[in-house]
């Protein structure tokens, strides 16, 4: 790792995620003294920036698709990133929200909306959100790779620490990933 | 309640109460009550003293067995690829209104059940429907509302056919089928002059070895597909260890667009039924078994008068022949519908009363078959051969055919050509000489062995049909330059595949369902040249399943990419390949539009 | 009194008992044979087809395969690897698996062959079949999303009677398991255990157990499936 190399430029995002994947990067404890020394993060929730400003080596995406505003999101990133990696079991194949593939929609907007035991009162007028600005929602939670193509998979709920630090290490310096057993987990 | 009980008491007692009759005994019932229930299925554990799961493990595996009511009238109409050819899309509709509901569903007064079904052995007559078991060939749109109507006015299925039965045999008392026959050429095995019993009085002079040495010495194969050496397979069988044997016809015939075995046991049931006396004589069997699939039900009366009559010229029972000791019968068994059970081991499982899954093998049949004895397996027309060698020699059965295919094959030609039926021909015509023969013009491709076979496009249509080139057990479907190849025949063959696989195996389970997914990405124009490749790599991966089904059940797409190639690339998605082709983003959000009322 | 006979594993000349199952042959032999339908004690049935090795050149399930004299087996080459890596990657794809919330993970021998493989994504299409819950039983909780349909409940369980409660149901890429509801009604404790033990994944599952083993110790946390046979 010269210290003279270019920073790779890195951007993450989470779709239908819940953060656990962004979370576990930051389990990387000291080493991400390491990796800042490494990369540079362009869009990512990390250093809050919403668009991006350049073109990425290396773009991180947590979770899978399941509503519009996920789509366009992975497609910029796809346009704007050299190396896509799905980053957790939720990006990889749907995760927890994919639970849902097994129901058309509308039961699943009915229950949440209308029917299930937590409405209530809670919305008198029996209305499924549906503002313009809100994104819609897909008829399944799609998994990242059935919508762009995706180049590296890091399983795991999250990923261990462990796990997405010898990735990140291994793209960097364009190494071959050999994780160790222990990093390795579905859970 | 007291009718399912006294309906299963007296059915299970007709087979002895015995566990392993279970198909018989689910069979009549069903004819009986119109349907298996859960109810039903529990009466028939309870009286067998078996658990209800493993009645229902039966039943459930069978697509003719059902578990709600049917309508009175049960419309089985065929959905393969000739079926399609012939015009069934139209049949179908003008069923749907007739009767006033879809298929897989019963009309509301309870009269018309539709539904679908695989190949029911009749593409040189289609489209064609099972109506209560009986055949309703060449349908039109006005026949099918004729017959639901003739159904509402309170016809029987008698009633409904009329009498303008078929040829040959058709017509028989027993039989009175609307089938025809269609034998379109007449060979030397199966339908020249026959006379019963010849052939069993030249056996008995013979020792079993001599019997054998004569099979082996006209090296007849196996006629189901597979090709083994007929002689062979019943040397190990007579050698195999055990005093009870059995003598096993398969005449399951689920492969598309084979018919001959039908046709065969219309004109020629003594002639197979000798062939398996003679089997059993080899092999020292008592009992056979000739089991026919559940579409040709209609011919039960016939085939177990021809039984009845053998007897009665002591060519079945005891003294066969006038031989002291050489007792041999068979009794008829009827499959439930499910392809695999063409399968042989998956045929015994089926005959024991069990799911049709084949077995692990080794053992072979031959060592444990039915019940755990040695079992021969023969096909139908294999059986026939074997008549005509015992009776006219080795000698001249060699000089049939082609240096490694010796004797005749009979061939099943259908779609699109003038003369679809039987051409019974020596091995080695080429696939042009059929094609002329049936007046097939402005050919695209031949579908040759049915879809476990190959499909082959005119650069190979001077290709032979043998078992050194292209074997087939019958099944010859010509497809015209005018059809969508990819759409109207490898699509509805891998929805065969994936409808027929028993399930055992983990990739014959799922690839063939996830082959469909891909190949209808690809019709539909947004399949990649990776999902092509893709189809093309999991070959590899079906020919560690467990039997020829799931081996074989890539063929027609892999085929079809070998010879056809252009024809995929034409339908490939242009575009960007950092994106998914099949992911559509309008389709995907259709649901929410329509759920909040924007669709 | 047995006989031996011998064979050849991957190029080494090997001694077993004549008639011994080749998977168990090799585990003595310290060559671990992938398996996901086969268990110790009951019957075979090739259904997972993830043990296929090669034995005189040809494809046989190894749980199915008994040892003969002068077998030549060979139970690595990169194609049967790729295979077995396959066979993993489309039941992922075929069933509902979602490891995070089930309660066999670490313990579940199908993920711990993934591991062993380093399957990270299914590379067959995720089919995201509908399948159900079943809580019916007083003692048991069938989870068809995670069955892989390998048998092992159906060949293993029976009654006091000798009766089966586990059985197909349909055929085709629709089999179900289904539980008798008459022959497993007086199963006890230790049946129904034995009835979680036998199934290779989180499909079949005791009422109220679960999560039991905390995470680094379950079974597969440390060391891959296999890891125990040594040459
Ligand atoms: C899926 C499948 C279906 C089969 N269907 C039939 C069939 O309908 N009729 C038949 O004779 N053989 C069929 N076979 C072949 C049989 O397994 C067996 O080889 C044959 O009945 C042996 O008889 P033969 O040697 O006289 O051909 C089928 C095989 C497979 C794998
Ligand atoms: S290959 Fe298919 S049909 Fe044959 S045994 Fe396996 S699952 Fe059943
Ligand atoms: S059964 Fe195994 S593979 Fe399936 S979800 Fe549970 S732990 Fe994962
Ligand atoms: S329930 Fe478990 S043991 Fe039974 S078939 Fe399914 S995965 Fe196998
Ligand atoms: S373990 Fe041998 S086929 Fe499943």
């Amino acid at each position: 790792m010269s210290a003279k190399a270019p920073k790779k430029i890195v951007a993450t995002t989470s779709l239908a995620g819940c953060f656990g994947c962004h979370m576990s990067l930051l389990d990387i404890d000291e080493r991400i003294l390491d990796l800042i020394e490494l990369v540079e993060f362009n869009k990512s929730p990390f250093d809050d920036i919403k668009t991006f400003t350049k073109e990425c080596d290396i773009g991180l995406i947590e979770g899978g698709c399941c509503n519009d505003e996920n789509v366009h999101v992975l497609t910029e990133f796809r346009k704007r990133c050299k190396v896509l990696v799905a980053v957790g079991e939720c990006a990889l194949m749907g995760g927890l929200p994919a639970l849902r593939n097994v129901l058309p929609l509308k039961e699943c907007l009915e229950e949440a909306y209308l029917n299930g035991p937590t409405v209530a009162d809670g919305n008198p007028d029996k209305i499924i959100p549906h503002d313009p600005d809100l994104p819609k929602i897909l008829n399944r939670v799609y998994p990242c790779h059935e919508v762009v193509k995706i180049d590296y998979f890091l399983p795991g709920c999250p990923p261990s620490a462990d796990l997405i630090w010898d990735a990140l290490v291994a793209l960097v310096t364009g190494q071959e990933l050999d994780p160790s057993y222990r990093s390795f987990k579905f859970d | 309640m007291p009718a399912i009980a006294q309906t299963v008491k007296q059915v299970v007692a007709r087979y002895g109460g015995d566990a392993t009759r279970l198909m018989d005994v689910l069979i009549d019932v069903q004819d009986e009550l119109g349907c298996l229930s859960h109810v039903t299925a529990a009466r028939i554990a309870d009286v067998l003293g078996i658990p209800q799961v493993d009645v229902e493990q039966t039943t459930s595996f069978y697509h003719f067995f059902a578990r709600e009511p049917r309508g009175k009238f049960a419309v089985y109409l065929n959905d393969s690829v000739v079926a399609e050819f012939c015009g069934r899309a139209e049949v179908a509709q003008a069923f749907e209104e007739a009767a006033g509901c879809k298929f897989g569903e019963v009309s509301a007064d309870g009269v018309v059940g539709l539904f679908h079904t695989a190949c029911i052995g009749m593409s040189d007559q289609e489209p064609a429907a099972l109506v209560n078991g009986q055949v309703f060939p060449k349908l039109t749109p006005e026949k099918a509302r004729e017959l639901v109507a003739g159904m509402r006015a309170g016809r029987t299925v008698e009633e409904l056919k009329g009498d303008q039965y078929g040829d040959g045999q058709n017509a028989h008392p027993e039989v009175r089928a609307l089938v025809h026959n269609h034998v379109r050429r007449r060979g030397v095995m199966v339908f020249d002059h026959y006379r019963p019993g010849e052939a069993l009085a030249k056996v008995v002079k013979m020792s079993s070895g001599e019997v054998i040495a004569a099979v082996k010495a006209a090296s007849v194969r196996g006629r189901g597909g597979a090709g083994f050496p007929t002689g062979m397979k019943w040397d190990f069988a007579r050698r195999a260890a055990g005093d009870v044997k059995y003598v096993f016809c398969n005449a399951d015939e689920g492969e598309p667009g084979t018919f001959k075995d039908r046709v065969i046991l219309t004109e020629r049931p003594q002639m197979v039924i000798e062939g398996m006396a003679i089997a059993a004589f080899a092999v020292g069997a008592r009992r056979g078994v000739l089991y026919v699939r559940h579409e040709y039900l209609y011919l039960r009366a016939y085939l177990e008068h021809v039984l009845a009559d053998l007897r009665a010229q002591g060519l079945l029972g005891t003294a066969i022949g006038g031989l002291a000791g050489f007792d041999f019968d068979v009794s008829l068994q009827f499959g439930g519908g499910a392809y695999v059970c063409g399968e042989e081991s998956a045929l015994i499982e089926s005959a024991e009363g069990k799911r049709g899954e084949p077995r692990d093998r080794p053992p072979f049949p031959v060592e444990k078959g039915y019940l755990q004895k040695p079992t021969v397996v023969n096909n139908v027309e294999t059986l026939c051969s074997a008549v005509q060698v015992l009776l006219k020699g080795p000698e001249w059965y060699n000089r049939l055919g082609t240096e490694k295919s010796k004797g005749t094959k009979v061939l099943c030609v259908s779609g699109d050509c003038d003369r679809p039926g039987i051409y019974e021909v020596e091995w080695g015509f080429s696939v042009n000489d059929i094609l002329k023969e049936a007046g097939a013009r402005d050919v695209q491709a031949v579908q040759v062995g049915g879809p476990s076979g190959a499909c082959i496009g005119p650069d190979e249509f001077n290709r032979v049909l043998a078992y050194e080139d292209l074997a087939t057990g019958g099944s010859f479907i010509v497809v015209g330059k005018h059809r969508d190849l990819l759409k109207d025949v490898v699509l509805n063959f891998a929805r065969f595949f994936r409808e027929e696989s028993c399930g055992s195996c983990v990739p014959c389970r799922a690839l063939t369902g996830m082959a469909q997914v891909v190949l209808e990405r690809i019709v539909a124009g947004k399949g990649t040249a990776e999902d092509v490749e893709r189809l093309r790599a999991w070959q590899k991966i079906m020919r560690n399943n467990r039997c020829g089904l799931g081996q074989t059940a890539l063929n027609p797409i892999v085929t079809t990419i070998q010879n056809f190639r252009p024809l995929y690339a034409a339908r490939l998605a242009p575009g960007d390949p950092r994106f998914v082709p099949s992911f559509d983003l309008a389709a995907a959000i259709r649901d929410y539009d329509a759920a909040v009322g924007k669709g | 009194m047995a006989s031996f006979v011998r064979f050849t594993l991957d190029g080494k000349t090997c001694l077993a008992e004549e008639g011994a199952q080749l998977v168990a042959a090799a585990r003595e032999a310290g060559v671990f044979i992938p398996t996901l339908c086969n268990y110790p004690g009951i019957p075979p049935k090739g259904a997972c087809r993830i043990c296929t090795v090669l034995v005189n050149g040809i494809p046989q399930t190894a749980c199915t395969t008994k040892v003969a004299e002068d077998m030549n087996v060979a139970t690595s080459t990169p194609e049967l690897e790729a295979f077995r890596k396959s066979v993993v990657e489309i039941l992922f794809a075929e069933g509902n698996h979602l490891c995070p919330s089930c309660e066999r993970s670490g313990n579940c021998e199908l993920q711990a062959l993934a591991y062993r493989y380093r399957v990270t994504v299914s590379s067959f299409p995720y089919l995201f079949p509908k399948r159900d819950v079943e809580a019916w039983h007083p003692k048991l909780v069938k989870d068809h999303n995670r069955c892989i349909q390998c048998k092992r409940c159906i060949r293993g369980i029976h009654n006091a009677e000798g009766h089966a409660i586990f059985a197909f149901g349909k055929r085709g890429d629709k089999v179900v398991i289904n539980i008798d509801p008459d022959t497993s009604k007086d199963i006890d404790d230790e049946l129904a255990q034995r009835a979680m033990d036998i199934c290779p994944v989180g499909a079949i599952l005791r009422k109220g157990k679960g999560f039991d083993v905390p995470i680094g110790r379950r079974t597969y946390d440390r060391a891959p499936i296999g890891s125990e046979v040594r040459p």
